[in-house]
Order: structure tokens, then sequence, then C-alpha cells
């Protein structure tokens, strides 16, 4: 197991934002994320992290704790991510924030071969011809793209992916669906947050369910895209209901 | 399994060689620019210029050249880390003190004592780094008011360091540095060379990886964390570096000015100037800091010696009215500074104003 979260709980004030969240993750999956808007999937990111302490329970990554383990030291043992709300370095340029990554992740980079890589992984994300731009030059999707850049430049064991497809027209949530896939090739494992269920069920190979911070539940996706809890729980979001069964219809 | 063996990510298309790029010659390709030459050519020639015209104009240029380090010192906090310190100056006077002392009560030699004021000025940033560098914004600006004006408190209640007075050094002390006039060279080519070294030590860090984790800190302190950043100890180690040379700049201008005291050592309105300076250059550059304490200097030692009169009254202190207007003009219409302004609008001047 790359990744054992045991009984995570996060409580902010009187909300129970993750309720008693356990789950295992195999190497070199990619396990779904899903559940409507509020239901703690940014959360429990930001708890495996070491963004948020953890309220109660415990993170295993390769084998190790992860409680308390400010965030530099989570990504030094190569788990990286990218943020829901995008977070551009916005006046460096578009290689410097990549090469951030590269420099500062698992592999501690020196500036020279940080460089290389900042290229090769902004022309595996398409984003090699603005290299030179100043980060906040670039539009949403560019910077979803930026952010995925960051983190894979960090050359991860593991990668956290929050909504990375949201926001994209259908075009380009097909090329990142892509790009996603060959990550996974290069044996990284993957968790993706994911609104657009045909894209996360096409491409996980498990996948979990969070409702009010309440893991409801998990499978391949095909057994949870069936189970009438998650379509019940999603009918309490109408617009990703709406969605899920259109879906389903088509 | 296989990420664990994994050279690097590859593009698609492996074959294809990786693009041609800037940083690629390394690291002696990565710092010999363009842009260094311009810094260099600019501290040489002001260097030289001050030292060719007798004793008035070695005193102005002394003066510029010593805020140009001090300046750029603080440009690696404020420019680089985006840590906005009003209590800057308390480096300059805390290493000032301490040499001072060595100089006056312990007979040391001006370089030893140099020496030991730097050392006790980073020292002194280490032990604050720790205490306050956890604080953002406001509250960390806040903090290095607070410090500069304890500082000061607390040398006035030490009696070995001369309370309220301060210390004088008996004019004989000169003679060992080949009498007054000399001693005043002596000092005048130490700042120089000692500015130099700020104005490289800082080009340097920019170029490297620690600069690169900086300025990811001065972008977004928390993203910067979560791709790998040791946010913690890149800050204290940049609070370190810029607050030695003030230390050591701090000695050398008080064995200059032949005493030392509480509120010229711990002067407010200087650290402020400061702040204007660098962010009239164009903070976060290298040569900005140089023009921004150069220009302003320039100014003020004008604004100084000329009967400026406004209305039929004259203004005390017109220079902090101007550095106050300044700042203004500076945070509504440039942020960015001159160099950061010049830089901006063309791609072509960016290789020679780093
Ligand atoms: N820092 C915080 N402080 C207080 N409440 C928070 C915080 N972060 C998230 N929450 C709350 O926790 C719940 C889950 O939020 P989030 O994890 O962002 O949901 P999701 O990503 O599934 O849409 C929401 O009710 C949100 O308001
Ligand atoms: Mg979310």
């Amino acid at each position: 197991m790359i990744l054992e979260v045991k009984n995570v709980t996060k409580v902010f004030g009187g909300l129970t934002a993750v309720n008693d969240v356990s789950f295992d993750l195999e190497e070199g999956q990619i396990l779904g994320l899903i559940g409507p808007n509020g239901a703690g999937k940014t959360t429990l990111f930001n708890c495996i992290n070491g963004i948020y302490p953890l309220t109660k329970g415990s993170v295993i990554f390769r084998g190790q704790q992860l409680n308390g383990l400010p965030t530099y030291k989570v990504a030094d043992l190569g788990l990286a991510r990218t943020h829901q709300i995008v977070r551009p370095l916005n006046e460096l340029t578009v290689r410097e924030n990549v090469m951030v990554g590269a420099c500062f992740g698992r592999k501690n980079m020196g500036l020279g071969q940080a460089t290389e890589v900042a290229d090769e992984v902004l022309a595996f994300v398409g984003l090699d011809k603005r290299a030179g731009l100043l980060a906040n030059s670039l539009n949403v999707a560019q910077k979803k793209r930026l952010e995925m850049a960051r983190a894979l430049a960090a050359q991860p064991y593991l990668l956290l992916l929050d909504e990375v497809l949201a926001g994209l027209n259908p075009t380009e949530v097909t090329g990142m669906v892509d790009t996603i896939r060959k990550i996974r090739e290069q044996g990284i494992t993957i968790i993706m947050i994911e609104h657009i269920m045909h894209a996360v069920m096409n491409v996980s190979d498990r996948v979990i369910v969070l409702n009010y911070g309440t893991l409801i539940a998990e499978g391949t996706p095909a057994e949870v895209q069936g189970n009438q809890e998650v379509i019940e729980a999603y009918l309490g979001d109408p617009d990703l209901a709406e969605r899920l069964l259109e879906e389903e219809r088509g | 399994m296989s990420a664990q063996n994994n050279s690097g990510l590859q593009p698609p298309n492996t074959s294809a060689a990786p693009a041609p790029s800037r940083f690629r010659s390394g690291m002696m390709g990565r710092l010999l620019t363009p842009g260094l030459v311009v810094i260099l050519v600019a501290i040489i020639a002001a260097m030289i210029y001050g030292a060719t015209g007798g004793a008035a104009r070695r005193e102005a240029w002394y003066t510029v050249l010593l805020f140009v380090g001090l300046a750029s010192s603080l440009n690696i906090l404020l420019g680089y880390t985006g840590y906005v310190s009003f209590g800057h100056i308390v480096f300059f006077g805390f290493g000032g003190y301490i040499g001072f002392f060595a100089i006056y009560q312990l007979g040391w030699n001006l370089l030893p004592a140099s020496l030991l004021g730097g050392a006790a000025a980073a020292l002194l940033a280490l032990g604050l780094g720790l205490a306050i560098l956890r604080l953002r914004g406001a509250y960390f600006a806040l903090a290095t008011i607070g410090i500069n004006e304890a500082m000061k408190a607390l040398v006035i209640n030490i009696p070995a360091l001369g309370g309220p007075n301060g210390m004088v050094l008996n004019f004989g002390i000169y003679a060992s540095y080949g009498g007054a006039a000399q001693a005043q060279w002596t000092v005048y080519w130490a700042t120089a060379v000692l500015t130099l070294m700020v104005v490289l030590t800082s080009y340097i860090v920019k170029k490297s990886k620690f600069g690169l984790g900086l300025m990811a800190i001065r972008e977004d302190e928390d993203a910067a964390e979560v791709m790998g950043v040791v946010a913690p100890r890149a800050k204290t180690w940049a609070y370190v570096i810029s607050a030695l040379f003030p230390g050591i700049l701090g000695v050398l201008f008080f064995f200059k000015a032949s005493n030392i005291e509480p509120a010229a050592a711990f002067n407010l309105n200087r650290s402020i100037e400061l702040l204007v300076m660098v962010m009239l250059g164009g903070q976060g550059t290298v040569l900005g800091p140089i023009l921004g304490a150069g220009g302003y200097q320039l100014l003020r030692t004008t604004l100084l010696t000329s009967d400026l009169a406004l209305f039929g009254l004259k203004i005390k202190d017109i220079q902090l009215a101007v550095a106050g207007l300044l700042l203004l003009i500076i945070v509504l219409f440039i942020p960015v500074g001159f160099i950061g302004w010049l830089r901006s609008r063309s791609t072509r001047l960016r290789r020679w104003l780093e």
C-alpha cells in the first residue's frame, strides 16, 4: 500500500468536515474521489498532505506516519498535489514555477537539472510555448495545467489532483484525461477529485464517495455508479444529480 | 515500483532533443550575464568617481555607497522574500554598537571589530528570525519596529555602552590608522568593497536555488511549502544574510564618525528611507536598490545643502517629507519600482537589468 488513510476526522469548530474516513491505496492505481460540493474532499486532501492537523486518525504514506509533519516534509517524501483554487507564483515565469516543484520536491534537483525537467514537463502538459511568460498572464485552464506541471516536476510517488478538469471545455477535458493516463503510465499513483463523472469513471481504477464528510461508497466505477446511496447523495446537489442522470441515460 | 527508478518524466515524443534553455550552461553560465556587467560597472564607477574628487566628493559618495549597501541588503528580505521590515536599521545600529565597543573598550583593531559587528548582527537576526519570521504581513512589519525601539531602549540602559550618551572615540585612536585623514579613506574603500560584496551576494542569491525558494515564498508562502520549500529555514537564512552586511557597515560608519549614540544608531527614519530606496529602484531586482539608493541619497544631499523654502517657511527634515511623497507616488503608480517598470516594458532590456 502506498497510502493508508485510517479513521481520519477533521472538525472545524462545530463542523465535522471529514468524518472517520478510512481507505487504502495500492501503488500504480488511479483513485477517483467524488462527492457533492462541500462533502469534504478538498479537506481530506489538506489532511493528507499536512495543511491541516488531523482531529483524529492517521495517514501512512509508504510506511511512514505523516501526522504532524509540515507540508514541505510531506512534499520531500514524494507526495505532490494541485490546488482546486489555483495558486500560481504570479511574478515568476511559468518555467520558474515548475522549477520550484523540481528543485524542492522529492528529488531536490539543482537548478540545471530542474530547468531541463521543467521544460520536459511543460511540453508534456502543453505549456512549453509559454515557459518564459509570467504565470499571472495565463488563463485559468493554463493555470490548472501549471498546477499539474509543478506537481509532476517533483517526480512524486503519489499525486493528488483537486478538480483539474473543472472549468475546462470538452476538448481540454479530453486532453487532460489523456495526460492523466500518461502520468499513471509513468508509475505515479494518483488520487483525483473530480466532478465530471464520465471522466472520473473512465480513468479511475477505483472510486470512493464522500457525503457530508462520511465515506458512503467504495468500489469500481461500475459498482459506485449503481449505488443507490450515491445517487441519493447527489440528489442533494441538483446540478450534479442532473449531470449524473444525464450520463446514465446517454 | 517503477516510480522509484523513474529517471524523469518524458514528453510523449522522447526522440526529440530537449529544447535549449538559458540555464543549460551550468552555474558559471547562469551567473555571467549582461546584467551582471551593468551592476559591476555601476558600483565600480561610483566607487572610483567618489574617490577622485577630494574629501567633499568622497563624503557624498561614501553615503551613496553606504546606502546602496544597506538598501541592497534589505532587498534580500524585502524584495526576494517579500517580508517588509521597517526596522532593518537595527542591524546597522546593533552591529555598530558591538564593534564600536570592541574598539573603544577592548582596544580591538577596526578589521576584527567590523567582523564582530557583522557576526553580532547576523546572530541577532538568527534569534529574531526564529521568533518573528512566523508572523506574516503587517504583523512582521510591526514587530520589526518594536525590535528597533526595544533595542534602543535596551542600549540606553546599559552603562557599559555609554547609556543615553553613547561612546566617543579619543581622536588619538586614528594615529594607528595613519592619521584621521587616512582613516577616512580607509573607511571609504572598505565600505565601497563591502557594498560591492553585498550587491554580488544579492545577485548570486537571486540566481540560486535558494533565491528561487525565497521568491516562491514571496509569491505564496503556503503554496511554496506544499512544493517542498522549507520556508522557516529559507526565511531565517535570508534574514541572517540581510543582517550581516549592515552590521559591518555600521561599525565602519561609527568608527568614521568617532562616536555612537542610541538615537543615531537606531534611527527609524533611516529605516523608512531604506524602504523608499528599495521600492523606488525596484524591489526584487539587483539593480533597483542600487539606483534607488543612489538617486535618493543624491537628492537628499541636494535638499539638505540647498536653502529650499516653501511659502517662505524653511522646512525641517524636508528630505523626510520628500521620502514620504516618493513612497506614496511609487506605491500608487509604479509599485514595481523604476527597474521593475523598465523590465516590464521591454524583454530586450531585461537581459541587461537584473
Ligand atoms: N478552513 C476551514 N475552516 C472552516 N470550515 C472549512 C474549512 N475548510 C473547509 N471547511 C468546510 O468544510 C466543508 C468541506 O469543504 P471542502 O473540503 O472544501 O468540500 P469539497 O472539496 O468536497 O467541495 C465545507 O462545509 C466547508 O465550508
Ligand atoms: Mg473542493
